[in-house]
């Protein structure tokens, strides 16, 4: 826009370098971001956004290069330097201690006190109301972290940035785990802080959210900058281009289903959530080898408790689940295992990985104990290094090494690993939980066509997304849950988004009653 | 004969017995909230109870040998965060470490500096004051159960509100448990964990000296060859079965300070010794299994999420 002037530049990271064992993440790296304005950061997972975010915030010290916050060098040692400079960071993973209640979580670090030592809950508490109403972050600020969605404690991380007063505000993936309405609230928000005149960093794998929300896109692959342009100037084809390097396709080509027999059946399946309420109320569904079926709907009404229960991580209140035909209801993990299921959870840092534990030995967690990893309780260390080598290199798992800790690999590249090492085993039924959740696009491609490859082997699929791009490109049918019941079932062509968002939000239902196999 | 079983003086030597296990678990209740498992409890108490009378033998006066035990305590505790906080050494091999060295040590000086094997008594060392809070007029049995013991008995007392209060109440205990909980969260919102697992190591380290003391110069008046006697291991137990609230961990306290009476009395009644003064320990061990199970994974959260933080500030 010329004539304009430019607006201030408040960040400028020159020649930024970092080298981790074995990888260089960051290789001089230059970045800008003005006030004002929403800047998205994009990139391959392990291209090394996170890291550039955390040497911004002073979590991570650079090798070389040099950094300005509004125009004066600074050297940061600890997020406490950042946040003196007004840098406050949302982290891909949240940072809430989940036995506090959101306005403890949010005065964490500049308590407001009484006679300088005691806690004053009640002007936390009026803050928080405060904020939340000026930004229209809706909140209960005496809520337990441990309690909330993960849509509401990402209120709480960006509540916790403005509380501080900061005006340079990084968001790490916001939109990775949430769903399509909140998204929009997140935008909203975001616009509105930016009009404020802070500034925005934004990291997403998204493209179309770069489109809506962002002024200004850096793009890094490999730790390097390959393209810096104004959002306006560019398609998203050319993002995805430059990202990866090569063309992507963004549909996956796939043939109709042949389902056969049924590997998974659940007959008025109960049972409650964490805080003893009743998450699943009579669930009743079917799986056939060969389909792929979708649980769409709303985080939060039932869908993790339903994969828990068919993994053995819950306990059944009532009703029965069959995994290829034999009752597993009261069955241990291993033995559903056993039986044929194959299991990526959603939340890869707690359930699916060992992150202490190597990258190697994660991949043969579940067959540790068996052929060829183990014979008469020996570990065979060859053939799991060789396996891992192969798994590394099928799926492109970015890691300097096979025997490096899980917790090192880059939050795609964790969830790579957990599609890795359960598609490997070649189970008879999958249920797979938000499998793309921050992965780039590029891998994004790749594990659908896993999936979709999975199904084509005779896999039976259950696929449980709260993204409705992936719920229309992968599904053979459609399940849609609310209030932790099946309120709807449908055919992707036979159906549009529109109807699904009607039967998610709870607006349209079903008579479910029947147990149904398929859309006759 | 059950009567004078349950007598006064078993309730008061209860509550004497106490004392030394509430000072050191309070000290084990402030690590444990900063995400600690603290095992060298007895190893700070045994430093603690010798150098208090050494220094009370020296000087003659009992306030300089508490201030000594609690030096020497204290400087235990720092030991143990250099090496488990800066160098990230196992908190278990160097715990047990610590004690082996505390019991050598104290071994070691008391020939080296007093010429003794064993126990080392004189007459110089002066013992803490048993107080009066001023029931004594109050005649009745609370005046009696509660009144004339070691000013560190009242201590102990306050110091367990305190605690409750400044864990709960007070921004500093806010971040001292986020430590605990989430190091990594804490560590973003600029506050240095590290800086408060030195200050919980720091403080457990003149609750254990002050424990360590009153052993020593509360009631004993003397220092003798591991005469912690596993106490640590007891608080330590009384910090896990409290959950590392200060009050369920008084009442812990006063518990197993029961439990070590009782051996006592056992003995009076002509139960073999062995078996008596297996009471504590047998005691210890069932209230441990009976809470064992909520409290396992929380320490074991707190190192998990330590380790991640290393990671991501590597
Ligand atoms: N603490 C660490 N130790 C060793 N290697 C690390 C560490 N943190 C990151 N890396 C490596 O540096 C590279 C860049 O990681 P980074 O987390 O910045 O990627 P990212 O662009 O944020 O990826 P994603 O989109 O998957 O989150 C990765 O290869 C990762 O494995
Ligand atoms: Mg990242």
């Amino acid at each position: 826009m010329p004539g304009m002037t430019d607006p201030e530049r408040v960040v400028e990271m020159e020649g930024i370098t970092k080298q981790f064992p074995g990888v260089l993440a960051n290789d001089h790296v230059d970045f800008a971001a003005f006030r004002g304005r929403v800047h998205a950061l994009v990139g391959e997972n392990g291209a090394g956004k996170t890291t550039l975010m955390s040497i911004l915030y002073g979590l991570t010290r650079p090798d070389e290069g040099t950094i300005r916050v509004r125009g004066r060098a600074v050297s940061f040692s600890s997020a406490r330097d950042a946040i003196a400079c007004g840098i406050g960071m949302v982290h891909q993973h949240f940072m809430l201690v989940p036995s506090y209640t959101v306005a403890e979580n949010i005065i964490l670090g500049q308590e407001p006190t009484r006679r300088r030592l005691f806690l004053d809950m009640q002007t936390a508490r009026e803050r928080v109301r405060e904020l939340s109403d000026r930004y229209g972050l809706a909140v209960d600020p005496d809520a337990r972290i441990r309690d909330l969605s993960v849509g509401t404690r990402q209120r709480v991380e960006i509540l916790k940035l403005l509380y501080r007063g900061l005006d340079i505000l990084i968001l790490d993936e916001p939109t990775a785990v949430l769903t399509p309405q909140e998204t929009q609230g997140l935008f909203t928000t975001v616009r509105a802080l930016a009009e404020d005149g802070r500034t925005i960093i934004f990291i997403t794998h998204k493209l179309p959210e770069v489109l809506a929300v962002s002024d200004q896109v850096t793009v890094l692959r490999r730790g390097r900058v390959v393209g810096n342009v104004r959002t306006t100037d560019v398609t998203m084809k050319d993002l995805a281009t430059m990202m990866v390097g090569r063309e992507i396709s963004l549909t996956v080509d796939r043939t109709p289903a042949a389902p056969r027999g049924e590997v998974l059946a659940l007959r008025g399946v109960t049972a409650i959530d964490n805080r003893g309420v009743s998450a699943l109320k009579g669930v009743t569904l079917e799986v056939r080898a060969g389909e792929i079926v979708t649980i769409a709907g709303v985080e939060g009404n039932g869908q993790t408790e339903l994969a828990e229960v068919i993994a053995g991580l819950r306990p059944l209140a009532s009703g029965q689940i069959l995994i290829d035909g034999h009752d597993a209801s009261r069955l241990p993990p291993r033995k559903r295992r056993e039986l044929g299921l194959g299991f990526i959870p959603e939340d890869r840092m707690k359930t699916g990985l060992a992150l202490e534990a190597s990258v190697e030995e994660n991949f043969i967690i579940g067959r540790h104990h068996s052929e060829p990893f183990s014979r008469r309780g020996r570990l065979n260390f060859r053939r799991i290094r060789e396996h891992a080598l192969e798994l590394i290199r099928d799926y492109d798992v970015r890691t300097p090494g096979a025997q490096v800790p899980a917790k090192t690999l880059s939050g795609g590249n964790l969830q790579k690993a957990v599609v890795a090492r359960e598609f490997s085993r070649g189970a008879k039924l999958y249920v797979v939980a938000q499998p793309t959740r921050g992965v780039d696009i590029g891998s994004l491609e790749f594990i659908h066509r896993r999936i979709v490859e999975m199904r084509e082997r005779g896999a039976g699929i259950l696929l449980i997304s709260t993204d409705l791009d992936e719920v229309f490109s992968l599904s053979d049918r459609i399940l849609v849950m609310y209030g932790g019941e099946i309120t709807g079932e449908f055919r992707p062509d036979a159906t549009s988004r529109e109807e699904i968002g009607l039967y998610m939000t709870g607006t349209k239902r079903m008579n479910m009653r029947r147990s149904t196999t398929g859309v006759a | 004969m059950l009567g004078n079983f349950l007598s006064l003086a078993l309730v008061r030597a209860s509550i004497r017995m106490a004392t030394p296990l509430t000072l050191a678990a309070l000290g084990g209740t402030v690590t444990m909230q900063a995400g600690i498992l603290n095992i060298a409890l007895e190893g700070m108490m045994l430093a603690a109870a010798f150098f208090a009378v050494a220094a009370s033998h020296f000087f003659a006066n009992a306030w300089l040998g508490l201030l000594a035990g609690v030096v020497a305590a204290t400087l235990i505790g720092l030991l143990y965060a250099f090496f488990v906080v800066d160098l990230k050494g196992d908190t278990f091999v160097i715990g047990i470490a610590l004690n082996i060295f505390a019991a050598g040590g104290t071994v070691y000086l008391l020939r080296s500096m007093f010429g003794v094997k064993g126990a080392f008594v004189s007459d110089r060392i002066r013992t803490l004051p048993d107080i009066s809070i001023g029931l004594a007029n109050v005649s009745g049995p609370i005046a009696e159960v509660l009144d004339g013991y070691s000013i560190l008995t009242y201590v102990s007392w306050a110091l367990v509100l305190a605690f409750s209060i400044l864990f709960y109440r007070t921004a500093f205990g806010l971040r001292l448990r986020a430590a605990g909980e989430h190091p990594v969260a804490l560590e973003t919102v600029g506050v240095s964990t590290r800086r408060m697992r030195y200050l919980a190591y720091l403080g457990s380290g003149i609750l254990c000296g002050l424990g360590g003391a009153h052993l020593s110069l509360g009631y004993l008046n003397q220092f003798a060859e591991n005469m912690v006697a596993g106490r640590g291991f007891i608080a330590l137990a009384a910090t896990i079965f409290g959950q590392g609230r200060p009050l369920p961990v008084f009442l812990a306290c006063v518990l197993f300070g029961a439990a070590d009476s009782v051996a006592i009395r056992f003995q009076s009644l002509g139960i073999p010794p062995q078996f008596a003064l297996m009471t504590p320990y047998v005691v210890t061990t069932l209230a441990l299994w009976l809470v064992s199970r909520p409290r396992a994974p929380r320490v074991k959260e707190a190192t998990a999420h330590m380790s991640t933080k290393e990671a991501d500030a590597a």
